[in-house]
C-alpha cells in the first residue's frame, strides 16, 4: 500500500502467547507456589546487589517468564548472585531465590 | 587341638567378614586421589595414627561424645562397644594363660568355657571367671536399657529414635540375640561342671532346677556360636557396617584426609561410617519446628547409601551445623550435603561483565571494611561500625559503602562453585585495591568464606572480634550499661567459623551478658539461613518464631545478634525487646 501520509505504523511488537514455550512459566508456578503471590512492587529490584549495577530486574525476569519469553530469561538469569537481599525484603513472601534456582533448570533445555 | 563343629558359623561368617572388609576398603582406598594417597602414605607412620589409637578407643569403645547428649545413652552404647571389646581382650588373656599358645583359634577363646575341661584350675581363673560374668552383666544392663530406649526413648535424653528398615531391626534383634545367648550357654555349662562366676554360676544352679540344663547345654552353644555368624554375615548390609567403618575413618581423618567438594572415596566412608543412631535427629529444628521428619542426616545419607531419591533431602538442610556438631561419628555432615549439590549455573564470560574492575587505592590504608549484602541491608550496623571506627581513630576503608557485590558463599551453598569462584576472584580483586593491612567484616557468611575461600593474605576479622580487641587495646572505652542481654551466636560465626569468645567478651563488657542453655555451639538457627532452598518464606518465619521464643524465655532487655541476616530474619516478627547488633550496642555505649 502506498504511504500517502508520510507516516507509517511501526512495525507489531507481538507477544504470541499461543506460540511461546510455557513450560517454564508452569513448571516455576508449580514448584515454587509462592511466585504467583508477586504483586510487581519492586522491592527486589530496589535492593538487588546485581542490579545496583546493572539492568537485572527481577521483576522483568518474573514477567518475561510468565510470557513465555525464555530466551531472554535465561540471558538475564544468570546475573544474580542468589545473595538474597530480594528474600528479605519481599513483603508477599515470595521465595525468590528458590525462583531463581528453579529457572536455572527450566530454562536449560536448548529447545527453548 | 580344640574343635567342635558348632564353631563353623562363627568361624565362617567371620572369616567371611574379614575377606568382604578387606577387599571394600582396599578398593576404596586405591580409588583415592593421588594426592590423599601420598598424604596417608606420608602419615601413616607418624604420631597422627597413635591419635587415631586414642580416639578410635575413645569413640568406637566408650562413646564418650554420645556421654554429653545423655549419661544413659553413653553407657547404652559404652557396653555395647568397650564392653564387648573387654569380653574378646579378657577372653583371649584368660584362654592364652589357660593353654599358652598365642596360635588357638579364634573361636577358642569366645568359646573358651565350653572347652575349658571340668574343675581344671589355672592361675587366676577364679578373677578371670569373676572378671568375664562383670563384664557379662555390665553389657546386659547396656542391653535393658537399649529395650528401654525402645519403649521410652525419653529416659535416655531422646525425644525421637531413628525410624530404621525392617532389615536392619532384623540384624539389631539378632545383635541383641547374641548376649542373652552367650549368658545362657555359659550358665548352663556352669551348672553342669561348674567354673562359672558370681553370675553364670548362681544363674546356671538356679535355672537347673527347673530346666533340663544337660540337654539344653549343647544347643545352646550351637545357638549363640549360630547368631554370632549371622551377625557377622548380615553385618555388611546393615547400619552395624559403622563399626569397622568408623574405625578406618578415624585413621583416615587423621592422617589428614579432608572432605572436599566432590562426593568421593571418603565420602563413601562417612555413609558407611553413620551409625544411625539417631542424635541428630533432635538437634534438627527443621524436624522439631516444621516437622519435617526425612531430611535429618540419618535419613539423608541413608537415601544415598541405598540408592534411594534424595534430591529433595539435598536441598533441605539449613547448613546450620547443628547435627554435625552433635555428631558421635564426627562426620562432616555439612560438607557431605553440599557433595549432593550440582553446579547448575552457566555463566559466560559477557554474564559478570557488568561488575566494575576496581581502581587500586593509592592511598594505604590499615582497614578496610566490607558491610557485606546483609551488612548494606541493616544500615543500623553499618552506621555503627563507621561510628565505632571514628571513635577508635582507626583509618579505615569502607569497601562496599557504595554497593559492592555478593562474596560468593550464598551461591556455593547452592552448589554452583564455578560461578562462586567467579564472584569470589572479582571481590577479592576489590579487596587487594584496597591496599588495606587487614579486612573487617560485620557479615559472618563472608567472613567465613573470606577465611576459608579467598586466599587472602591479610588477616579477616568479624566486627565482634575486632571490637573485642579495640576494646582490650582501651581504644574502645564503653559504659557498662544495666541492660540485661541475651547473645544468639549465627551459625555462621560458632559453629561454621569456631569464633564464641569474642562476641561474649564485647558484651559481658558493655551489657548484664545472662548465660543460657543456648549458648556457644547449642545455640539455634534464626531460620534465615541461605543454604536451604526448600522451605518457604513462612516456615522460615515460624523457624524464626520459634528461635525468638526459646531466647526470650530469659527475659532479656535485648537481644544481640552479630549477624545482619539473624537481625533481619528476626526483624520480621514482632518481638517484645528490641534485637540489636553487637556494633550497634556498643556504639550506643561508648
Amino acid at each position: 500500500m502506498n504511504n500517502i501520509w508520510g507516516f507509517s505504523i511501526s512495525g507489531a511488537r507481538v507477544i504470541d502467547y499461543d506460540r511461546n514455550d510455557h513450560r517454564p512459566a508452569e513448571g516455576l508456578s508449580a514448584e515454587v507456589p509462592s511466585s504467583r503471590l508477586c504483586i510487581g512492587c519492586g522491592g527486589c529490584t530496589a535492593t538487588c546487589t546485581a542490579g545496583a549495577m546493572t539492568d537485572f530486574n527481577i521483576r522483568k525476569l518474573q514477567m518475561l517468564v510468565k510470557r513465555g519469553e525464555n530466551k531472554e530469561a535465561r540471558e538475564q538469569l544468570h546475573r544474580c548472585m542468589l545473595c538474597g537481599k530480594c528474600l528479605l525484603v519481599c513483603p508477599r513472601g515470595v521465595d525468590t531465590r528458590r525462583m531463581i534456582l528453579a529457572l536455572y533448570r527450566l530454562t536449560a533445555q536448548p529447545s527453548l | 587341638m580344640y574343635y567342635d563343629p558348632f564353631v563353623l558359623p562363627f568361624t565362617l561368617g567371620m572369616s567371611a567378614l574379614l575377606i568382604y572388609l578387606a577387599v571394600t576398603y582396599i578398593r576404596w582406598i586405591r580409588s583415592f586421589p593421588p594426592r590423599d594417597r601420598r598424604t596417608i602414605r606420608k602419615n601413616i607412620l607418624s604420631r597422627k595414627t597413635l591419635k587415631a589409637g586414642k580416639e578410635i578407643f575413645m569413640e568406637c569403645l566408650v562413646h564418650h561424645k554420645i556421654f554429653r547428649t545423655h549419661p544413659f545413652l553413653g553407657y547404652m552404647h559404652m557396653c555395647f562397644g568397650l564392653g564387648w571389646f573387654l569380653l574378646i581382650v579378657i577372653g583371649k588373656i584368660e584362654s592364652v594363660t589357660y593353654h599358652p599358645s598365642w596360635t588357638n583359634p579364634p573361636y577358642y577363646a569366645i568359646f573358651f568355657r565350653f572347652f575349658h575341661p571340668a574343675g581344671a584350675d589355672f592361675p587366676g581363673s577364679r578373677v578371670f571367671a569373676f572378671l568375664m560374668d562383670l563384664v557379662l552383666l555390665t553389657i546386659l544392663s547396656g542391653l535393658l536399657l537399649a529395650w528401654l530406649k525402645r519403649l521410652y526413648s525419653r529416659l535416655l535424653g531422646m525425644r525421637r529414635t531413628t525410624n530404621h528398615r525392617p532389615f536392619d531391626r532384623l540384624i539389631l534383634t539378632t545383635l541383641w540375640l547374641i548376649f542373652p545367648l552367650r549368658f545362657l550357654a555359659e550358665s548352663f555349662t556352669a551348672a553342669l561342671r561348674g567354673g562359672g562366676g558370681f553370675l553364670t554360676q548362681s544363674a546356671g544352679e538356679l535355672l537347673s532346677r527347673f530346666l533340663p540344663v544337660d540337654q539344653l547345654f549343647y544347643p545352646a552353644w550351637w545357638a549363640y556360636s549360630s547368631t554370632l555368624g549371622l551377625f557377622f554375615v548380615l553385618l555388611p548390609f546393615s547400619r552395624y557396617m559403622h563399626i569397622p567403618t568408623e574405625m578406618v575413618y578415624i585413621l583416615l581423618k587423621n592422617w589428614g584426609i579432608r572432605q572436599g567438594d566432590t562426593f568421593n572415596a571418603f565420602s563413601r566412608f562417612q555413609l558407611y561410617a553413620c551409625s544411625r543412631c539417631g542424635i541428630c535427629l533432635d538437634r534438627c529444628q527443621l524436624g522439631s519446628v516444621l516437622n519435617i521428619r526425612d531430611t535429618q542426616p540419618v535419613y539423608f545419607l541413608r537415601k544415598i547409601r541405598h540408592g534411594q531419591d534424595h534430591s529433595t533431602a539435598d536441598n533441605n538442610c539449613l547448613l546450620c551445623g547443628r547435627c554435625e556438631e552433635a555428631c558421635p561419628v564426627d562426620l562432616r555432615l555439612n560438607a557431605l550435603r553440599l557433595t549432593q549439590r550440582p553446579d547448575r549455573s552457566h555463566i559466560t564470560k559477557e554474564t559478570y561483565a557488568y561488575i566494575p574492575t576496581p581502581v587500586p587505592s593509592l592511598s594505604r590504608t590499615r582497614v578496610a571494611y566490607f558491610a557485606g549484602c546483609m551488612g548494606q541491608l541493616t544500615p543500623g550496623v553499618t552506621r555503627s561500625m563507621c561510628a565505632l571506627f571514628d571513635k577508635a581513630g582507626i583509618d579505615y576503608t569502607f569497601i562496599d559503602e557504595q554497593g559492592g557485590i555478593c562474596c560468593g558463599r550464598p551461591m556455593l551453598l547452592s552448589g554452583n562453585r564455578g560461578t562462586a569462584s567467579v564472584l569470589m576472584a572479582k571481590n577479592k580483586a576489590a579487596i587487594q585495591a584496597s591496599g588495606a593491612e587487614l579486612l573487617v567484616t560485620s557479615c559472618p557468611i563472608c567472613y567465613k568464606t573470606f577465611k576459608e575461600n579467598y586466599g587472602l593474605d591479610i588477616p579477616v576479622l568479624h566486627h565482634s572480634e575486632y571490637i573485642s580487641r579495640l576494646i582490650e587495646a582501651r581504644l574502645l572505652q564503653p559504659r557498662r550499661s544495666d541492660l540485661k542481654t541475651v547473645f544468639h551466636s549465627p551459625c555462621e560465626l560458632g559453629r561454621g567459623s569456631g569464633v564464641y569468645a569474642a562476641p561474649k567478651a564485647v558484651l559481658h563488657a558493655v551489657s548484664h551478658l545472662q548465660d543460657t542453655a543456648l549458648d556457644d555451639h547449642r545455640s539455634l538457627c534464626c531460620g534465615g539461613s541461605l543454604a536451604n532452598t526448600v522451605i518457604t518464606p513462612e516456615q522460615r518465619t515460624a523457624l524464626a518464631k520459634n528461635t525468638l521464643d526459646t531466647y526470650l524465655a530469659y527475659r532479656p532487655d535485648l537481644l544481640v545478634t552479630a549477624c545482619p541476616l539473624c537481625k533481619k530474619t528476626f526483624g520480621k516478627n514482632d518481638t517484645p525487646v528490641p534485637v540489636k547488633d553487637l556494633a550497634e550496642i556498643v556504639a550506643e555505649n561508648c
